[in-house]
């Protein structure tokens, strides 16, 4: 059931685990209890295809002992697995101290006391029965299937809730709740010739309630009625000529590469090696920091917990830090990192500014990105301004296909619709168009952000990061910006066609 | 580390809670993994989880609905069916339950793993870091085991387990500019050795004592097992029979319908799964919480058989439920957890294709991969740790990384010689499908699009 995790049961698993911990020697615990609702409903051509409500409840022990860390989890809730689930957290610090060379230190943290907090939403959207989602987005659909340019029309809503308490040994007691939605539509369009174009929503998802799909946050009206002459003018569309342009980026698209150029790049704990294995290292290392010229004087780059409708956006991390917010690229230069509280303590930078997660309770909290954000002008510059001022360029909107290699040098981003600008005007829509570019040199080369009219808070669920994989909702806010002189690949040539 | 009920018998109470047609299954989880960097242990766990799901069917007169509920832990197995009535919705994969019998090892206990099937990792990675230092090198890596049990009923009597234990050890090296990786999937840790991936990042870094660089475009490449895996997997996962049909893949046919039966290569590969291929056998059954364009709930305890995807270069099999399947008149072929590539009198190693080389690229593995292009199925993606230069069939160096643009479909009609099929495990898609065989393949024009400056 859905609602607020029972406060007494929370007080004996917390007792149970707390103490074994101490009892056992622990410099430091935390128990996280978690209620992970998902629910996925995705129509095809109007019709309920998939339908997933999964409603996960288990708690984890995060402990340090002796240098050495554990973490063990279950979805066994009593207060004799509580106790059993700390003793096995010091049991994985003593097995795996064989291979530490070195011990684990944390950051300090002032204890919090009692915190209570709850993103803000009006629907909680887990409680929206199915039969209510699957008629919002079969009308969706059919709205869409009227058009003689739609073949096909494929409709998906994503739905979570989190209700997550904390507890850790220096007196931090968390409950927090949020929630978030991720509505999308995509139409295709299948030519005689066999060719197909799909064109799909620009909505991002966002930490709001169900009343983000009745049309609070985003106009979902205008955007389906002029899904279908979008995608009728995108499969008829020139296909692009390779080569350098100027690019318009509308914040649908640049929050993407934000993510993944700036976001990814600047988590310290990816600076300094810790996930060499996997998800990669950065370019932007420690020896660089105040020093690197990360982009254009208008770059100015923020990581923030705090935002309003956030998808990282919490009160307490997973480590027990207060969220925070806090500048990572200023005046273009790099002037900080996303930390936790290990990798902190280990480069000695003080406190951590709470960029701690976990994605579920049977998993370690580990240093996961914050929204980062870029900021806007702050003068009044229209898309139409950053367009006027482009001879032969492209207007980019909405995200598609994303690249980036492990150092986040080179990445390659398509989109959903990609206009021709001619002589500061925009023209028709091209096709096949992906960009490539050096994070540095493109941040480089932007030459203007748009003013606060243009911002929007994008971002995703599905942040993918540490072994085994986790995956953390994240939202990147940002301005149009114009960047000049990127290069532009033919896809369809790409392939060799 | 719980008093969970045992989970046949939450099956049991689950299928006695419904008034009619239904289906219950019981997916237990027992893990323990490690981590390590910069020569040290880093984060750890061990995790139990029990995902519990109830599927009630309801069929009035033409119409028949189906509602999915799933939770965790100890459950309230009424209040369970109820939520699952409450979600029932039209199935247009609807489908007759799969009848049989009870298995013999229904009520078996579920498998456990914990941290102690990594002792021996652990203990030698002690050992492992004091020889990365003393070459000043640091190694990372990854080691985890798991074992899901499975316990599926339906009220046709049907009663079906399967224990499906996975294992991974990934091991990098890295010094100054260089780094090598490598990586072996098992099912058990005492087929793994740290001691032969060591051997081979070792082999890797002085591979690359030598710096080349090398400029984009089309060059003779050898994809090695591990890369070839990760361009299969994520073909055969757009493999949706449904979607071909609506002609929004590389799979539809101009004009309407599916590419099945079409010559993709000249080469007679075969691309298949079989639960009971021998080292990578996997569950034999079909099990799935939610029904997608190509996975039916109704199938749930459907025996899963040899799939060819690709059989003498032809796409014989397309993903489709039996619904679908029926519809469109073709075999069902739901997905199966491992996949090989193979190419029939393929001999010889990824060391023979390197010693036939005059002059190439020879790979390591593949990252963030990910589709540019539908239609053609282009992916683009970055080489990693490792991009070596082949001369008179011997490596000369280490080139740069690169980003390419290229479609597996298209790599299986350019490939001009395999290797045998050897047991891999890909670097970006690994951890979704461990159980994969490949061979190395030549392609003699690999689209490298641009130079990557990342090492």
């Amino acid at each position: 059931m859905d609602g607020p995790l029972d406060p007494d049961r929370l007080a004996a698993l917390r007792d149970a685990a707390l103490g074994a911990a101490s009892a056992g020697g622990a410099s430091h615990a935390t128990l996280r209890v978690e209620r992970i609702h998902n629910q996925t409903v995705l129509l095809r051509d109007g019709r309920l295809e998939t339908a997933s409500d999964d409603m996960g409840l288990g708690m984890g022990v995060w402990a340090v002992r002796d240098g050495s860390e554990g973490f063990a989890g279950t979805e066994a809730l009593d207060p004799e697995s509580s106790s059993g689930l700390a003793r096995s957290a010091l049991e994985a610090a003593r097995v795996t101290a064989r291979a530490r060379s070195r011990p684990v230190e944390l950051a300090d943290e002032a204890p919090h006391g009692s915190v209570e907090w709850s993103s803000t939403y009006g629907i909680d959207p887990v409680t929206v029965p199915l039969a209510d989602k699957v008629a919002l987005l079969a009308d969706w659909s059919e709205r869409l299937l009227a058009s003689a340019a739609v073949d096909h029309v494929t409709a998906y809503v994503l739905a979570t809730r989190e209700d997550k308490y904390l507890a850790d040994l220096s007196g931090t007691v968390a409950v927090q709740t949020r929630v978030r939605v991720h509505p999308r539509i995509e139409a295709l369009s299948v030519g005689a010739d066999g060719e197909f174009e799909t064109m799909r929503t620009i909505a991002p998802p966002a930490g709001r309630g169900w009343e983000y799909l009745q049309g609070d946050g985003w106009d979902w009206d205008e955007e389906l009625a002029e899904l279908p002459s979008l995608l009728a003018e995108k499969l008829a569309a020139r296909s692009v000529e390779p080569g350098t342009y100027d690019l318009v980026v509308d914040p649908t698209n640049l929050w993407l590469t934000i993510h993944e150029s700036i976001g990814h790049a600047t988590e310290l704990d990816r600076a300094v090696g810790y996930e060499a294995a996997y998800a990669g290292t950065s370019f932007a290392t420690p020896d660089k920091l105040g020093s690197l010229r990360y982009g254009s004087p208008v770059l100015n780059i923020v990581g923030d917990r705090t935002v309003e409708h956030g998808l990282a956006s919490i009160a307490i991390d997973d480590q027990g830090v207060e969220a925070q917010s806090f500048d990572l690229v200023r005046d273009g230069v790099l002037v900080g990192y996303q930390l936790d509280r290990r990798i902190a303590a280990e480069r000695g930078l003080g406190r951590s500014n709470g960029c701690a997660f976990a994605d579920s309770p049977l998993h370690v909290p580990i240093q996961r990105m914050a929204n980062v954000s870029l900021e806007p002008s702050p003068e009044e510059v229209t898309t139409d301004d950053l367009v006027g001022g482009v001879e032969r360029g492209i207007f980019i909107v909405g995200d598609n296909s994303w690249s980036i290699d492990m150092q986040r040098y080179n990445f390659q981003f398509t989109g959903q619709r990609f206009f021709e600008i001619r002589g500061g005007r925009l023209a028709a829509q091209l096709r096949h168009v992906a960009y490539q570019a050096t994070t540095t040199d493109f941040w480089g080369s932007m030459e203007a952000v748009g003013g606060r009219s243009t911002y929007l808070l994008g971002g995703a669920f599905n942040c993918g990061k540490g072994q085994p994989g986790q995956v953390a909702p994240v939202s990147h806010g940002c301005p149009s910006v114009l960047v000049r002189s990127v290069r532009v690949l033919n896809t369809r040539e790409e392939s060799g066609r | 580390m719980s008093a969970l009920p045992h989970p046949a018998q939450v099956v049991e109470r689950i299928l006695a809670a419904s008034s009619g047609p239904c289906l219950a299954t019981v997916e237990e989880t027992h893990g323990a993994e490690v981590r390590f960097a910069n020569n040290t242990a880093t984060t750890n766990g061990m995790r139990h989880g029990r995902r519990v799901t109830a599927i009630r069917v309801l069929a009035t007169g033409q119409e028949t609905r189906a509602g999915v509920a799933t939770e965790s832990g100890e459950v309230d197995e009424a209040e369970l069916v109820a939520a699952a009535e409450r979600e029932a919705n039209v199935a247009d994969d609807a489908f007759e339950l799969v009848e049989g019998d009870v298995a013999a090892d229904f009520d078996d206990e579920p498998s456990i793993t914990d941290m102690s099937v990594l002792s021996a990792v652990l203990g030698d990675l002690a050992g492992v870091f004091q020889r990365a230092e003393g070459a000043g090198a640091v190694m990372s890596g990854f080691a985890e085991h798991q074992i899901v049990t499975t316990y599926l009923g339906s009220s046709t009597g049907l009663r079906l387990r399967h224990a499906q234990p996975t294992g991974a050890l990934h091991l990098v090296g890295r010094a100054d500019a260089r780094s090598a990786w490598a990586a072996s999937g098992a099912s058990s840790f005492d087929e793994v050795r740290i001691e032969a991936l060591e051997e081979r990042v070792r082999r890797g870094l002085e591979w690359a004592d030598r710096q080349l660089e090398v400029a984009a475009g089309r060059h003779e490449v050898i994809l090695p097992p591990e890369a070839v895996s990760d361009f299969m997997a994520f073909m055969v996962w757009q493999a949706s029979g449904r979607e071909a049909e609506e002609g929004r893949t590389v799979f539809s046919r101009p004009g309407g319908g599916t590419r099945l039966g079409e010559r993709l290569s000249e080469l007679p590969f075969q691309l298949r799964s079989d639960p009971a291929e021998p080292g990578l056998e996997c569950q034999p059954f079909v099990s799935t919480t939610a029904s997608t364009a190509d996975v039916s709930v109704f199938d749930n305890g459907l025996s899963l058989g040899r799939t060819a995807w690709i059989d003498e270069g032809r796409l014989t099999h397309l993903r489709y439920h039996r619904a679908g399947a029926a519809r469109s008149g073709v075999p069902p072929a739901p997905p199966v957890d491992n996949l090989v590539l193979s190419l029939p009198g393929a001999a010889g190693t990824l060391d023979d294709l390197v010693s036939r080389t005059e002059r190439g690229l020879l790979l390591t593995c593949l990252w963030y991969i990910r589709v540019v292009d539908p239609k053609t199925l282009l992916f683009t993606g970055l080489t990693r740790d490792g991009v070596y230069v082949v001369e008179d069939g011997r490596v000369v160096g280490a080139a740069n990384n690169f980003r390419f643009n290229e479609s597996p479909v298209d790599l299986l009609s350019r490939a001009t010689e395999a290797s045998v099929t050897e047991r891999a495990l890909g670097r970006e898609f690994g951890e979704w499908m461990n159980r994969a065989a490949m061979p190395a393949l030549r392609i003699p024009d690999f689209n490298m699009s641009t130079v990557s400056a990342a090492s």
